[in-house]
């Protein structure tokens, strides 16, 4: 090692690794090395970016003190790695040109928000793109949505068919300006262009935005092409159109997102806190589910009408600000709030091909906003709310994806998670990095599956990742399993679907554990065959003991018990009282004429599997409370008892819990008092807080239990039924009250949406074990 | 269990243990028969609960059971063998009355049992009683047809009403005391089957089916796994009766997966698929035949139902017993 004067000039080589390319990163860097005087260079590889700087070591310092602290919005840098030169001379700071070859390291980032800059353009007459709907810049904009293959460099996204005119090519050259090496940028004289057209794609006349604005204000369904998909608009305000709206989409009553103009709309409708705040201006701008402002708060003056339709028996709203300059265009142009819905019939996948949409959406939308930049991964909407301050991720996609999740150990071999059958996303590990996928959807659907595995394809190249080792679910009609166990060439790893779920927190909150896994959810495989979803686990990365659940009833017809809450009420009202549930029981009358078939359905095992799910017991008290018997998209009847519930009671039911091993919940205990004060006369909202809070209670009173044999004192919750504010709230509590450190989701949703983490940290863990070890 | 159910464990089971150890090229397209020089020969057991159904036995299903397969072969049934598997202590008079169902049966169907064999197993063995039947035919047609025959544009046809059996059995069991004016649908498909290849030239129709167990879907999935082809359905398309629907709904049951004795699928070339069809319904058997969908080359070993919304939903080859997917 050569020794280097105290104050004489010091070269330095840094490399920064992360989402550090088409973030603006360079320019960043020779900004700030200029101001520092410094000499050297900056450019990107495949493994991130490399800087060379030489100057006075107070420069340097200054330097790399700012490189972190200072980085451009959309960086997120993972590891920076400075090692010592030879000073050569100095000379001038240039930025060299991008280098493709190497392995592929460097990540590509998510979708962005319109940044401030962009919108003061857009909004400024005098400013080249003045009202231009595409304005971007290194710091915003599209990004994953429109990546076909990586590095990321123009021709390799769907802006390579817009050749850049001689303004923007300057801009792109210029290493002292915002748009320096912003790939997607374009203007008014190069980029792509909106046009409105109509069901049959002939384009109408006139400007398109004000058009299109014109039909929204007269009650019109209009389909506006977005960042990840095509999204269908209404005017919130109008009942008329909503309720079209819910009649073409064949979508009942699963609540719609709205879209307002700024945060004060947002307020004068929802109670936002900081984190809420947060939330809906962050970069990702997710749809943020709020509470509405409602009798106790008050409506704000100048709060816009929201029609009943557009969510319906939910004491929540949807809320997201814009985020696109389309979308910040239309609302502007059209000055008051809209609901923007995805772009498909029920269930099916959302529409992001043009030809496909216009096939597709043309009985629903009266006309359609589109542009010629080609979308080229389906990319929903993101959904989260805050819980404690902290933003917690129900559905994450756009502006998150393909973030990687950390894992606390690198993994030994490149790993494929191949998910759930519902809400699946898919995960991919290399090293320390889970990139998991956008939301793929529920994979029966043909186009979902394709997308599946199309999906898959796109993130191996992206990411450069070839799997050695293959995760899936126990299920074995489960798509994603048979897709996994068709695979060659690999080794698969089997993870049952309620330890995924604890595994999925525990990544999520970056720990090993062992830990008290509280896995509630509609249901999943168990290891015995069975179908689970009530469950105590004692859990960590590489295993799981079932260490407690609810009592198994059966399912009535399987998933017909599913659409059919009200079975799930017989099954329970069954189990709870012996001789047959009290007289006058509304439930039994509303669906009598097949109640006695279902009971005998269930008694004879007859297509009926056994469940220690808590979704399925939430679905019957919903049923006994005559809230819903038959429901039209998943967890409705869980989520409308939520809803109804309420928050000021704090009466609990008592369920009892066996005393051997494992611990055995009678749910139909709670299911029973909630019948008895039905019968009673209590208010339904009453019992149904009665009813969470005695779950709540039972949650508690089975973690003391476990945590006195098992010494552990941590418990992780998840699973759909953990989306449940009021339950999660309750048991989060009464746990912290009882000295548990208390883990919940964060950025992986605890719904089947997280399943895939789940089963990449398990496969990770299981593959650091000895061969003999591994299962 | 699983093994018998008809869906990929069974699968599993006769590629993995009995294709492998009995290999050889008359076996190998694992047809419902087999061809040799300008016969068909099939075998099949029949193990059913209860032993007496509405609108049949287990007699009846042996006879036509076999009778089917040999027609599906596209030949003529000639003869049968049977043998008995019966529980010491089984009624005389109940196998009077199944072998009497298989007289008739034969009758009905033009064949005849020519050689049997009884076996007596220990009480609580054998349910009571099994059968097996073997059946020869002649191929008196230049047609060969093949689960591998399928090709895109050719029209899926379903001769029937499907699911009537299968629920007929679940109901007959007498646990869930259900009234549904239901009976099994078993019956012999050769005249069926023969009038169907009398009206389209030849080579036209690619495949004939029965669709037992496993019902319409696993019967669609072998046929587009050995086609490589994809088999696209409509929902709205596909005959099921008001009442095996009604039961199917109660039951949380998919009518596509239930079995059927007396319904097969045909898949026919787009040119004849109109002379097919009129040939279907001018037989008593066939009189609700429909055109149910049509084959495709993308996706590859697929079947996708078009459902009522417009949206496709992927048929596929049930593991084991249907267990609930959903959240
Ligand atoms: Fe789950
Ligand atoms: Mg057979
Ligand atoms: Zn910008
Ligand atoms: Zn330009």
């Amino acid at each position: 090692m050569h020794t280097e004067p105290l104050d004489g000039p010091i070269r330095r080589h840094v490399r920064v690794e992360g989402v550090v390319q088409g973030v603006g990163f360079r320019p960043f860097v020779y900004g700030l090395a200029t101001r520092l005087g410094l000499a050297g260079r900056v450019g990107n590889d495949a493994g991130g970016v490399f800087v060379e700087v030489e100057g006075t070591p107070a420069g340097i310092a200054a330097f790399l003190a700012a490189l972190e602290r200072d980085a451009p919005p959309l960086a997120e840098i993972e590891r920076v790695t400075v090692r010592s030169g030879e000073p050569d001379g100095g000379g001038e700071f240039t930025i060299v040109g991008s280098d493709g070859s190497g392995p592929r390291q460097a990540l590509v980032s998510p979708d962005s928000a319109t940044c401030g800059d962009c919108l003061t353009e857009l909004a400024d007459p005098a400013d080249r793109r003045f009202g231009y709907p595409f304005i971007n810049c290194t710091n915003c904009g599209p990004r994953f949505t429109i990546v076909r293959d990586v590095p990321y460099d123009r021709p390799n996204t769907t802006m390579a068919a817009f050749p850049m005119c001689a303004a923007c090519a300057a801009e792109y050259a210029d290493p002292g300006d915002r748009r320096f090496h912003a790939q997607p940028i374009s203007c008014w004289d190069c980029g792509p262009r909106l046009r409105l057209v109509d069901a049959h794609g002939a384009e109408l006349p006139g400007d398109p935005l004000r058009a299109a604005a014109a039909l929204l204000r007269g009650s019109g369904v209009v389909a506006i092409k977005g960042l990840g998909g095509y999204h269908l608009a209404v005017r919130a305000d109008d009942e008329a159109a909503a309720s079209t709206l819910r009649a073409r989409k064949h979508r009942e009553d699963k609540p719609f997102a709205v879209m307002v103009p700024d945060v004060e709309t947002a307020a004068a409708l929802c109670e936002l806190d900081e984190g809420a705040v947060a939330s809906l201006t962050g970069r990702a701008r997710p749809i943020v589910l709020l509470p509405r402002r409602g009798a106790a708060t008050g409506r704000l003056p100048g709060a816009p009408a929201v029609a009943h339709s557009v969510a319906p028996g939910d004491r929540r709203l949807g809320l997201m600000l814009p985020y696109t300059p389309l979308h910040h265009l239309l609302l502007a142009e059209l000055g008051t709030t809209i609901v923007l819905t995805s772009g498909n019939v029920s269930d099916e996948p959302i529409a992001y091909d043009d030809a496909d949409a216009l096939e597709r959406l043309a009985g629903i939308a009266d006309a359609f906003l589109v542009h010629d930049r080609p979308i080229h991964i389906r990319t929903d909407d993101s959904v989260v709310r805050p819980f404690l301050g902290r933003e917690a991720v129900l559905r994450r996609s756009r502006g998150h994806v393909p973030d990687p999740v950390r894992l606390s150990r690198p993994a030994r071999r490149p790993i494929l998670a191949c998910g759930a059958e519902l809400k699946n996303t898919f995960c991919l590990v290399k090293g320390r990095h889970a990139f998991v996928s956008h939301h793929v959807g529920d994979l029966e659907n043909y186009e979902t599956m394709r997308s599946f595995v199309t999906g898959i394809d796109h993130f191996t190249r992206l990411f450069d990742v070839r799997p050695e080792l293959v995760a899936h679910d126990l299920h074995p009609e489960y798509l994603s399993t048979k897709h996994a166990l068709e695979m060659t060439g690999v080794d698969s790893v089997g993870v049952q679907h309620h330890h995924a779920h604890i595994a999925s927190c525990l990544a999520d909150n970056g720990e090993e554990g062992p830990v008290l896994g509280v896995a509630f959810d509609g249901l999943g495989y168990g290891a015995d065959g069975t179908i689970w979803g009530g469950e105590f686990l004692l859990a960590d990365l590489v295993s799981f003991r079932r260490l407690g659940h609810l009592a198994p009833v059966p399912m009535p017809g399987g998933t017909a018990a599913i659409r059919q809450p009200w079975r799930m009420a017989a099954a329970y009202l069954d189990a709870a009282y012996g001789g047959g549930p009290p007289e006058g029981l509304d439930v039994v009358r509303r669906n009598e004429a097949a109640w006695a078939d279902v009971l005998r359905l269930g008694r004879a095992g007859v297509n009926s599997p056994t469940t220690s799910s808590a979704g399925r017991l939430f679905d019957a008290v919903s049923a006994v409370l005559g809230l819903r018997d038959t429901i039209n998209y998943e967890g409705q009847a869980a989520v409308e008892l939520e809803q109804h519930a309420d928050p000021a009671e704090h009466g609990a039911y008592r369920a009892g819990v066996s005393a051997g091993r494992p611990v055995v919940v009678a749910g139909a205990d709670l299911v029973r008092a909630a019948a008895d004060d039905l019968l009673a006369g209590v208010a339904p909202a009453v019992v149904a807080a009665r009813f969470h809070n005695g779950t709540a209670d039972v949650v508690v009173r089975v973690c003391e239990m476990l945590r006195d044999e098992s010494g552990v004192s941590a418990v992780a919750l998840s699973g759909g039924v953990f989306q449940n504010l009021l339950l999660l709230g309750r048991v989060a509590k009464g746990l912290n009250a009882s000295g548990f450190r208390v883990l919940t989701h964060v950025r992986v949703p605890p719904n089947d949406g997280g399943i895939s983490v789940g089963q990449a940290a398990v496969a990770a863990a299981r593959d650091h074990l000895p061969e003999t070890a591994r299962e | 269990l699983a093994h018998g159910a008809g869906g990929k464990a069974t699968h599993t089971l006769i590629e993995g243990v009995f294709l492998e150890s009995f290999r050889n090229p008359v076996l190998e397209p694992l047809e419902d028969g087999a061809v040799i020089d300008e016969m068909a020969f099939t075998t099949d057991s029949f193990v059913v609960t209860p032993l007496f159904f509405p609108g049949g036995d287990i007699g009846d299903l042996a006879v036509n059971g076999t009778v089917n397969d040999l027609a599906m072969c596209g030949a003529r049934p000639r003869y049968l063998s049977a043998g008995f598997i019966l529980e010491e202590g089984f009624p005389i008079a109940h196998l009077r009355r199944i072998t009497a169902s298989m007289a008739a049966a034969a009758e009905a169907a033009g064949v005849h049992i020519v050689t049997g064999d009884t076996k007596v197993v220990e009480r609580g063995k054998a349910d009571g009683c099994y059968v097996v039947t073997s059946g020869v035919g002649t191929l008196e047609r230049p047609t060969r047809l093949s689960a591998a025959a399928a090709r895109p544009g050719d029209a899926v046809i379903v001769s029937g009403p499907i699911g009537e059996h299968g629920i007929t059995i679940m109901l007959a069991r007498g646990e869930l005391d259900i009234q549904a004016d239901l009976t099994s649908d078993t019956a012999p498909l050769n005249e069926l089957a023969a009038r169907l290849l009398d009206a389209c030239d030849d080579g036209d129709v690619r495949c004939l089916r029965d669709a037992t167990r496993g019902g319409v879907a696993t019967v669609l999935n072998e046929i587009a796994e050995a086609s490589k082809a994809a088999i696209v359905v409509n929902e709205d398309i596909i005959p099921v009766r008001p009442d095996v629907r009604g039961a199917c709904e109660l039951l949380g049951i998919d009518p596509l997966y239930v079995a059927c004795e007396g319904r097969m699928v045909a898949i026919v070339s787009q040119a004849s698929a109109e002379a097919a069809l009129t040939a279907l319904h001018s037989h008593p058997l066939g009189r609700e035949a429909a055109i149910v969908g049509r084959v495709n080359d993308d996706p590859p070993g697929l079947v996708l139902l078009k459902t009522a919304f417009g949206g496709t939903r992927i048929v596929d080859l049930l593991v084991g017993d249907p267990l609930p997917r959903i959240c």
